[in-house]
C-alpha cells in the first residue's frame, strides 16, 4: 500500500496510544465497578472513605452530660427533655478544648420555632402551647422569664 | 438452516430478554431486600418520616447545614421541611422558606410573592409538615445519568457523590425526580443528602435524626429484622414519594397525603 494510506493511520494509532497513556495516569487505581454492579457501582472506591472521614460536629446529649450533669438533670425531667443541647447551643465542635467554637444563642427565634402558635390539626404542632410572637413581649428574650432547661419551673428566674 | 441446538439457544435468549422489562417494573420491596442472600453487606439504610409528629421547628435543617458544611445563608440545603395548608375552598398552599432552616414561625405563607398568602385558622381544612431528604433510591436515576462515574451507590444503599471526580455537568440535578440535588456553592459540584454517611458508619444517627425532638425522623437498618424502624416499615402503613417513577425510594413516610408531591 502507498504511504498516503499509512501516514494518517500512524496518527490515529498515535492518538489512541496517547489517550490510553493519559487514562492510566489520570484515572485513579481504585476506580472500577463496586459491589452494586456496573450501573450503580461505577466509582472510585476511595471516595467512600473520604465521606466517612467527614468531621462529626453534633456530638449529642450523651457527650454534653459528661460535664454538665446539673443542666442535663434539669432538662431530663422537663417537657423539653427530648431537645438536644446542641439544638440551641450549637454543635459541640471543638468544645471544650476550644471554647469560642461553642456559641450560645439566647434569641427568641429559637423558642418560636415550636412555640409560635400554629393550630394545625394534621401535625403535633397544634398541641404545643404557643404564643403570637408579634404580640407576646416582642422586645424581650424568652429566657428573661422562662427557664429553658425546665420551663415548668417558671419561678426560677 | 437453523439446527435444533441453535433454535433452543435463541428461543431462551429472547424469552430472557423479554423478562427483563417485567422485573424492572417490580416495586421496591423491603422484604425482598432483607431476604437477599447474595448481597454481602450487613446493612441497608432506610429512613422513616412520621409527618404526624413533625411540628415544623426546622432544627433538622439547621443541624444538617452545619454538620455537612453547607453555607448557612446560601439558599440550598440537603434536607428541608415543607408546610402544606389545604383550605376549605380546595386550594393547597405549599411553602418552605429557606428550606425551613429557621422553622415555621408565622401563619403567613411565604411563596416568594408579595403580599404573602394567609389562610384564616377557621378556613384551614388540614395543615401539616413534610420533611424531605434524599430518598437514597434503590434504583437511582441520578446515578444512571452521571457520565463520569462520580456518583454511585454504596453496598449499604447510600448514594454518594465523589467531589474530586464530579465535572459539574448537572445531569443528576435534572435527573432527580425529588429535586434533592443542587450545586455546592463552595465546591461547585453536585451535592446531596447522604444520610450523614460519616455518622451512620460510626454507629451514630444522622444529624437530623438526632436533632429532631419529636421523633419524626428515624433511621434504621433494613437487614436487621429487630430494628424498630424496620419493624414499622414492615408492619405498619407506610408510603413513599412518587412511587410511579420506579425509583424504589428507601425513605418511608407515615401519614402521607395526596397533596404531597
Amino acid at each position: 500500500m502507498k504511504s498516503h494510506v499509512w501516514r494518517p493511520l500512524y496518527i490515529v494509532v498515535g492518538v489512541v496510544a496517547l489517550v490510553l497513556l493519559a487514562r492510566t495516569i489520570l484515572v485513579p487505581e481504585d476506580f472500577g465497578i463496586g459491589e452494586r454492579g456496573y450501573m450503580y457501582g461505577w466509582h472510585r472506591k476511595g471516595n467512600e472513605a473520604d465521606w466517612k472521614a467527614v468531621k462529626v460536629k453534633y456530638k449529642t446529649m450523651d457527650f454534653c452530660k459528661e460535664c454538665h450533669q446539673d443542666k442535663y438533670n434539669d432538662l431530663r425531667h422537663s417537657p423539653h427533655a427530648a431537645i438536644q443541647c446542641e439544638n440551641c447551643h450549637g454543635p459541640a465542635l471543638g468544645h471544650p478544648d476550644d471554647p469560642p467554637t461553642l456559641t450560645i444563642d439566647r434569641h427568641r427565634d429559637l423558642c418560636i420555632r415550636c412555640h409560635a402558635r400554629l393550630p394545625y390539626n394534621g401535625s403535633g404542632r397544634g398541641a404545643i402551647r404557643g404564643i403570637n410572637p408579634e404580640t407576646h413581649h416582642p422586645e424581650a428574650e424568652c429566657v428573661l422569664c422562662h427557664y429553658p432547661h425546665n420551663p415548668k419551673l417558671e419561678a426560677k428566674r | 438452516m437453523i439446527d435444533r441446538r441453535d433454535f433452543c439457544k435463541k428461543a431462551l435468549l429472547i424469552a430472557g430478554g423479554m423478562a427483563i422489562p417485567l422485573s424492572a417494573l417490580e416495586l421496591f420491596d423491603p422484604k425482598r431486600l432483607q431476604a437477599e442472600k447474595s448481597d454481602p453487606s450487613p446493612t441497608r439504610w432506610a429512613f422513616l418520616v412520621d409527618t404526624y409528629k413533625c411540628v415544623g421547628c426546622g432544627f433538622c435543617v439547621k443541624a444538617c447545614k452545619i454538620e455537612n458544611e453547607i453555607p448557612y445563608d446560601a439558599n440550598v440545603t440537603r434536607t428541608w421541611v415543607e408546610r402544606y395548608i389545604v383550605a376549605r375552598d380546595g386550594k393547597t398552599y405549599i411553602d418552605s422558606p429557606k428550606g425551613a432552616r429557621d422553622g415555621f414561625t408565622s401563619p403567613k405563607i411565604d411563596q416568594g410573592v408579595e403580599p404573602p398568602a394567609e389562610v384564616r385558622n377557621e378556613d384551614i381544612e388540614k395543615a401539616f409538615f413534610v420533611p424531605k431528604l434524599c430518598n437514597q433510591c434503590d434504583n437511582p436515576p441520578c446515578v444512571q445519568v452521571c457520565p463520569v462515574g462520580a456518583t454511585y451507590q454504596t453496598p449499604d444503599g447510600v448514594v454518594l457523590v465523589d467531589r474530586s471526580w464530579c465535572i459539574g455537568c448537572g445531569y443528576c440535578i435534572m435527573g432527580c425526580p425529588y429535586g434533592v440535588r443542587f450545586f455546592h456553592p463552595v465546591y461547585h459540584v453536585a451535592e446531596k443528602c447522604n444520610f450523614c454517611y460519616h455518622r451512620i458508619s460510626k454507629g451514630m444517627k444522622s444529624a437530623c435524626v438526632d436533632a429532631c425532638p419529636f421523633g419524626a425522623r428515624r433511621i434504621g437498618n433494613l437487614k436487621d429484622p429487630n430494628d424498630p424502624v424496620t419493624r414499622v416499615i414492615m408492619t405498619e402503613r407506610v408510603g413513599v414519594l412518587k412511587e410511579e417513577y420506579g425509583t424504589k425510594p428507601q425513605v418511608f413516610y407515615v401519614g402521607l397525603s395526596r397533596e404531597v408531591k
